[in-house]
């Protein structure tokens, strides 16, 4: 596969590692009551679409910028590719 | 861009001239009785090559294939299963039957195509699957038992007794069925691996992909044109049509001399485009020196390229298909087109007299161009009843052919005529053809299906094939040369046009135009006997039908139940004969019937090339401490962790056995000091202004409040609670750590912490980089651990135990003003250093620590080791971070701060992981001092069941410590900080082992912690 | 500079650097080289970018780029981050240098012995390279720099003259593998 890196443009997946749903940005808050359960649904819980997914792959043989990659599990095809911490901060990570 | 072409003129479109021994003879020998004028071959220069050990000759341009029917060598293998006598069937990379082991020794391959493998002087082959030779074959045998041997055999035959299966039916079917033999022997070659990019792939160097070639390299279009064959032309080089006013190999050549001359055009033939993958990426093999008798000194065998493109055009043109009869296996028999390419293009005829069985108007084409050659053609047998007379010989119009004789080669066909009578014709070959089926491969190999195209019936490929593959020519069914150059030259275009580059097609020459006119005939009906659909795997027209008759219905089941389409040729010319009978016999469309998957590879690749340069010690890259030539010159042996070679021991003169070394290195440290090369260990440079936040947040103790200049050990967990990895950090100055990791995880730490930084906290300010390689790092550790670093440190630097106390670190200098690092943290329990020195110096600092410790009896010492003194002082390390162990099993739940949220400290509050009887790390004495304490080993209460049910732990780390005298280990036992003094058992059933052992505390020496702070 | 007595050693563990001559292309060991890692403090890029240029006397280079300006080389390496390369004899202390230089808008590291530099020159590079790596080396033109995976290891391949003279840039511990495959790369190519 090839993955278009918003910086580096088209590059070989095979330059990347994959870790996997991008919904591991979501971090739950340590403090919140149900602080456990979030936990527990943040580490264990996936969705396993058959279609679009996003995911987290990490240029490890590049730049070392980790991506969200928007993906179709069916066609492969990949749709967005964008920078995480971007990702991150639109959905309100922070320090 | 430029490419460079190969110097070897593997490019230019000429056969290979290497090995070519000079001979005056010139011409065809006598012994090539079938040599016919013409051809593309070279006449005057002779080869010299052997089959099954007798000598034959042929010439450059020959193929194997050609060469042997030139010297009238017809019967070429023995059938997979019944051994039948088997000739060629094809002209190319098709074939299923001409199968030999070709070179000897450890070159030796089997299931070599002679359709493909290029002559070469001295070549030598040996027939397959026949003892003792292929004329009288004892396997033969097989062949009377036929009835037993149908499809599913194995299913049905070997079913009783179970125990047989292994002992007895196998071993005698593996001997008696198969293909060639393996040398084993290593592979002497050497392999490449590459990677290409360009705009337009052109898979296939005939009509259509040259007309592409040419069109998108006169518009600049970077272009890779590639082809199976050693020559450019495709089917042009097998037919005698003109193109324009030209005959059809001289515009071939004019063609590829000049994309030869354009430098955005690589041309490559020998090369076979094999594997589509995703986002226009595709696998290729370049045969670089397969017609030589070996590669040049340093040059690949083979290259396995992987091909970035944008845009594919698949000019893979067609494969002719044969028509079933009765014993149309005999040699002799192949495909029409073949016959036509061997004598139009190797200048060769399988036999003095032939005949021609087609439905279709192409199959006579083979009759006009052998009887310009002077071959007689006895006859053209056409299934039509209306077939029009195009050749000057006899034509049977509405007949059949309905058997065939000659034991080891065709004597005579047996025809039914279209009034229902009979007759024999003599002939020592017969081209069959039933028409062409286009080669989709590639457009299916990502899961696109076929669609039927009724006006050639056959396949061509769908509209949903690769993204950025379209199809021209007899690829897609657009047969005449007229299409093939249209259609190429205009998807060039097309493609090129899609990618915003202006391309014009080219001038297209008038040449051959016809349409084509067959109609379908898959097999004939009359006859008892077996008529072969695929002759590789000996599937017949029967075993479809008994397919048929029990179930196995489905295209894919069909394949499995009767091995229809599989091996080394995948029914290239079989798969769409079985589709047609069992559309036939279930009542549905061939189309509705379906095909097969395809998939990579097109046709079958050395496992050499698969691995590439990747063997033996050049498997992975080797990494090497800054200390070890030192360590190779004084005797270590070295293990592997990960890529690093680090030094286990070394071993001084007159010890025989490791553990005398391994012994003697721990003594000497507890007693004096050691020198350790502990570069390996990872090292990652955290800085900003939140990096102190940032290590609060990675690491599951508190960092924030670590002094400048002091050191400490961080336990990073996993999100699920799970121990990661551990290290020790150090705060070099207020906005700059460097933090250690194993040596295993240090890949996977730094993925996380760049996650944890990017993807969690992007508004923090830390930045990481890793500084590993570049430090050489020692442990100096022992009691005079601190006299001997005295020696090199500067003087201006206390190293005092006032001055430099435990857990402390800081940037010094070294033997007169090198820039350094010495942090004071100790991983045996004895007082210990880690000096760090840019790596270069790395080597002479080596040297200087044993020089200058020589007055201290300074020892080197190894993993080894270092791994019984970290036992010994009851250090967790990669054997205790297994995965499944948390904080609180290593003793170290108290660390995990609830002040603070860190990764993994949620999620170890949860209930299961606090357990009262959870497991806790503790250590391990045999109460019998000859026993061993063995790692890997299960505890059990003593006198309890040797059961999983009552298991309470396992053994993790042991060794034998020589302080101690003592066989030692580390384990994880149920509430085992409770149970110190219990004897338990140790136990193993899978080897018998049942001792006992005593639960003590896991810090064997210096529990107290004062020989680290001295 | 320094006045100790110890001994540097190359990559190769050679004396001095290691220069095999294969036909018309030649590699070189280049250790006479020492390296700095610079990346933006969070909010500081510009700060960092302007005083980078100060130091450098050339602006910081854009993503996948280099910038040179005697004696000094700067080239990307990732959002916000480049490495400074400049000659060893002078510029030994090159982190500390660069971190006078930026303060505190930038983190610096010193990454002169992370890395062996091997240089590929002669008419045959790109033959040479795409037997190593999936560099479209064709298309990059002086100055050009990108990361790729070359005998299993992340490397730093700058292209100093399209076509003719690369440097690779891998990791150090393991010279003699990367170096055994651009010999063998090297023969085989050409």
């Amino acid at each position: 596969m090839i993955i278009n890196h918003p910086l580096l443009g088209p590059r070989d997946a095979q330059e990347f590692t994959y870790l996997g749903d991008a919904s591991l940005i979501d971090r739950p808050d340590w403090q919140a009551e149900d602080a456990q359960q979030q936990f527990y649904e943040y580490t264990y819980l996936r969705e396993n679409p058959a279609g679009e997914h996003r995911e987290l792959w990490f240029h490890e043989a590049g730049d070392r910028s980790w991506l969200v990659v928007t993906r179709n599990t069916l066609t492969h095809e990949i749709s967005n590719v964008e920078m995480a911490s971007d990702v991150a901060r639109a959905r309100g990570r922070s320090k | 861009m430029t490419y460079t072409n190969r110097a070897d003129g593997s490019q230019i479109n000429q056969p290979a001239a290497s090995g070519v021994r000079a001979q005056s003879s010139g011409g065809s020998g006598k012994s090539q009785v079938n040599r016919l004028r013409g051809g593309q071959i070279d006449p005057q220069q002779t080869l010299s090559f052997s089959f099954d050990g007798k000598k034959y000759q042929g010439h450059p341009g020959d193929t194997l294939a050609s060469a042997l029917l030139a010297n009238n060598v017809r019967l070429m293998g023995r059938s997979f299963k019944y051994h039948r006598p088997r000739g060629v069937l094809t002209s190319g990379s098709a074939e299923p039957n001409a199968l030999v082991e070709l070179r000897t020794g450890a070159r030796q391959e089997p299931n070599t195509r002679a359709t493909t493998a290029e002559l070469f002087d001295g070549l030598v082959a040996k027939s397959q699957n026949r003892s003792p030779s292929l004329k009288y074959d004892f396997m033969a045998i097989n062949d009377r038992f036929s009835n037993f041997l149908t499809a599913g055999f194995y299913y049905k035959t070997f079913m009783w007794p179970k125990a047989f299966w292994e002992k007895l039916y196998e071993p005698i079917i593996r001997k008696a069925a198969g293909l060639g033999s393996l040398s084993f022997e290593d592979d002497p070659d050497e392999y490449d691996k590459g990677f290409l990019h360009c705009d337009l792939l052109i898979v296939g160097g005939g009509p259509s992909g040259l007309a592409a070639a040419l069109t998108a390299g006169r518009a600049g279009a970077r272009v890779i044109l590639a082809d199976e064959d050693f020559m450019f032309g495709g089917r042009l080089n097998g037919e005698t049509f003109d193109i324009g006013d030209q005959i059809g190999r001289e515009w071939v050549a004019a063609a590829v001399a000049e994309l030869h001359a354009m430098p955005n055009v690589r041309c490559m033939s020998r090369t076979t485009i094999n594997g589509a993958f995703d986002h226009g990426i595709y696998s290729a093999v370049e045969r670089v020196s397969d017609h030589l008798p070996v590669p040049p000194e340093g040059k690949p065998r083979q290259i396995l390229w992987r091909i970035y493109t944008k845009r594919t055009l698949l000019c893979a043109g067609a494969i002719e298909r044969p028509i079933a009869f009765e014993n149309n296996d005999r040699p002799g028999i192949m495909l029409a087109s073949a016959m036509r390419d061997y004598a139009n293009r190797w200048a060769v005829t399988a036999a003095q007299k032939v005949a021609v069985f087609t439905n279709n108007d192409d199959g006579h084409r083979t009759a006009v161009d052998l009887i310009a050659k002077g071959v007689k053609v006895a006859a053209v047998i056409d299934t039509r009843t209306d077939a029009p007379r195009i050749a000057d010989c006899e034509l049977l119009a509405g007949a059949q052919v309905i058997d065939t004789a000659g034991r080891l080669g065709l004597n005579f066909v047996k025809v039914r005529l279209a009034d229902g009578t009979d007759r024999n014709i003599e002939c020592g070959a017969l081209g069959v053809s039933g028409g062409w089926n286009p080669n989709v491969h590639l457009s299916s190999h990502q899961r696109g299906r076929p669609v039927w195209n009724d006006q050639i019936a056959a396949f061509v490929p769908g509209p949903d094939g690769p993204p950025g593959l379209t199809a021209a020519g007899a690829a897609n069914g657009d047969f005449s040369t007229a299409a093939a150059l249209k259609t190429g030259s205009a998807q060039a275009a097309a493609a090129l046009s899609d990618l915003g580059m202006k391309a014009s097609t080219i001038d297209l020459p008038e040449t051959e135009d016809a349409q084509p006119n067959q109609t379908p005939f898959w097999y004939v009906k009359y006859g008892k006997g077996r008529a072969w659909i695929d002759q590789q795997n000996d599937v017949t027209v029967k075993d479809v039908k008994l397919a048929h008759q029990e179930n196995y219905r489905s295209v894919e089941h069909l394949k499995r139940y009767t091995t229809l389409g599989m091996a080394t040729d995948q029914g290239k010319t079989s798969n769409m004969g079985g589709l047609a009978i069992m559309a036939e016999l279930t009542g549905q469309s061939i189309p509705e019937t379906g095909t097969t998957i395809f998939r990579p590879p097109y046709s079958p690749v050395p496992m050499g090339t698969w691995g590439g340069r990747a063997r033996g010690k050049h498997f992975h890259p080797t990494r090497e401490t800054p200390s070890h030539k030192w360590a190779v010159e004084n005797g270590a042996t070295f293990v592997e962790v990960g890529n690093w070679l680090r030094a286990q021991w070394f071993t001084k003169p007159g010890e025989t056995h490791w553990r005398e070394s391994v012994d003697r290195e721990v003594r000497a440290v507890r007693e004096s000091v050691g020198v350790c090369d502990v570069t390996t260990l990872g090292k990652i440079d955290v800085q900003g202004t939140d990096a102190a936040q940032f290590l609060n947040k990675v690491y599951a103790n508190a960092f924030a409040k670590l002094a400048v200049g002091k050191t400490r050990y961080g336990l990073m967990l996993r999100e699920d609670g799970v121990a990661m990895d551990d290290g020790t950090t150090a705060r070099l100055s207020e906005h700059h750590f460097v933090m250690t990791t194993t040596t295993a995880n240090a890949v996977n730490v730094y993925r996380h912490m760049e996650f944890v930084r990017q993807c969690l906290f992007p508004d923090m300010d830390v930045q990481l980089i890793s500084t590993t390689e570049a430090w050489a790092q020692y442990a100096v550790a022992g009691p005079n651990s601190r006299k001997l670093l005295q020696k090199i440190v500067d003087p201006e630097f206390d190293i005092s135990n006032e001055g430099f106390e435990f857990m402390a670190c800081r940037e010094i200098t070294v033997c007169g003003g090198l820039r350094a690092r010495l942090f004071r943290i100790s991983f045996s329990g004895e007082m210990a250093f880690e000096l760090a020195v840019p790596t270069r110096y790395g080597d002479a600092l080596m040297r200087r620590l044993m020089e200058e410790g020589k007055e201290f009896d300074v020892v080197a010492y190894g993993t080894e080791a270092l791994g019984v003194m970290r036992i010994e002082k009851g250090h967790a390390a990669g054997n205790e971070l297994n995965g499944t162990i948390n904080a609180l099993n290593l003793g170290m739940g108290r660390m995990v701060s609830k002040k603070k949220d860190s990764i993994g400290s949620t999620m170890s509050e949860r209930e299961g992981m606090n357990l009262p009887d959870a497991l806790n790390m503790v250590g391990f004495k045999p109460v019998n001092s000859a026993d061993k304490v063995t790692a890997g080993g299960h505890l059990m209460t003593k006198g309890s069941p040797v059961d999983a049910a009552h298991d309470q732990g396992y053994v993790t780390s042991a060794c034998y410590s020589p302080i101690l005298n003592s066989s030692i280990g580390l384990g994880f036992l149920k509430d085992g900080a409770n149970r110190m003094g219990e004897i338990v058992s140790l136990v193993s059933p899978l080897t018998d082992l049942n001792v006992d052992v005593e639960v003590v505390n896991p810090q064997f020496v210096d529990p107290e912690g004062v020989r680290v702070r001295a | 500079m320094s006045v100790h007595d110890l001994k540097p050693i190359t990559p190769l563990w050679g004396t001095a650097a290691q220069i095999d001559n294969l036909g018309d292309m030649r590699i070189s060991e280049c250790p006479d080289w020492a390296l700095a890692s610079i990346a933006a403090r969070r909010g500081q890029e510009d700060a960092m970018a302007a005083a980078a240029n100060k130091f450098l006397g050339v602006a910081l280079p854009d993503v996948a780029r280099s910038a040179s300006k005697d004696p000094f080389t700067a080239f990307w390496t990732g959002p916000h981050q480049w490495m400074i390369e400049a000659p060893h004899d002078t510029h030994e202390d090159l982190a500390a240098q660069v971190k006078s230089a930026l303060g505190e808008s930038a983190s610096v590291t010193e990454q002169t012995d992370g890395w062996v530099r091997f240089d590929l020159e002669g008419p045959h590079c790109d033959d040479v390279l795409e037997l190593l790596c999936n560099a479209d080396t064709r298309t990059m033109e002086q100055g050009d720099v990108t990361r790729t995976q070359l005998e299993h290891l992340g490397c730093f391949l700058i292209c100093r003259a399209a076509g003719t003279h690369f440097s690779v840039l891998g990791p150090r511990s393991s010279a003699g593998s990367l170096h055994h495959a651009l010999i063998t790369a090297t023969k085989s190519a050409t």
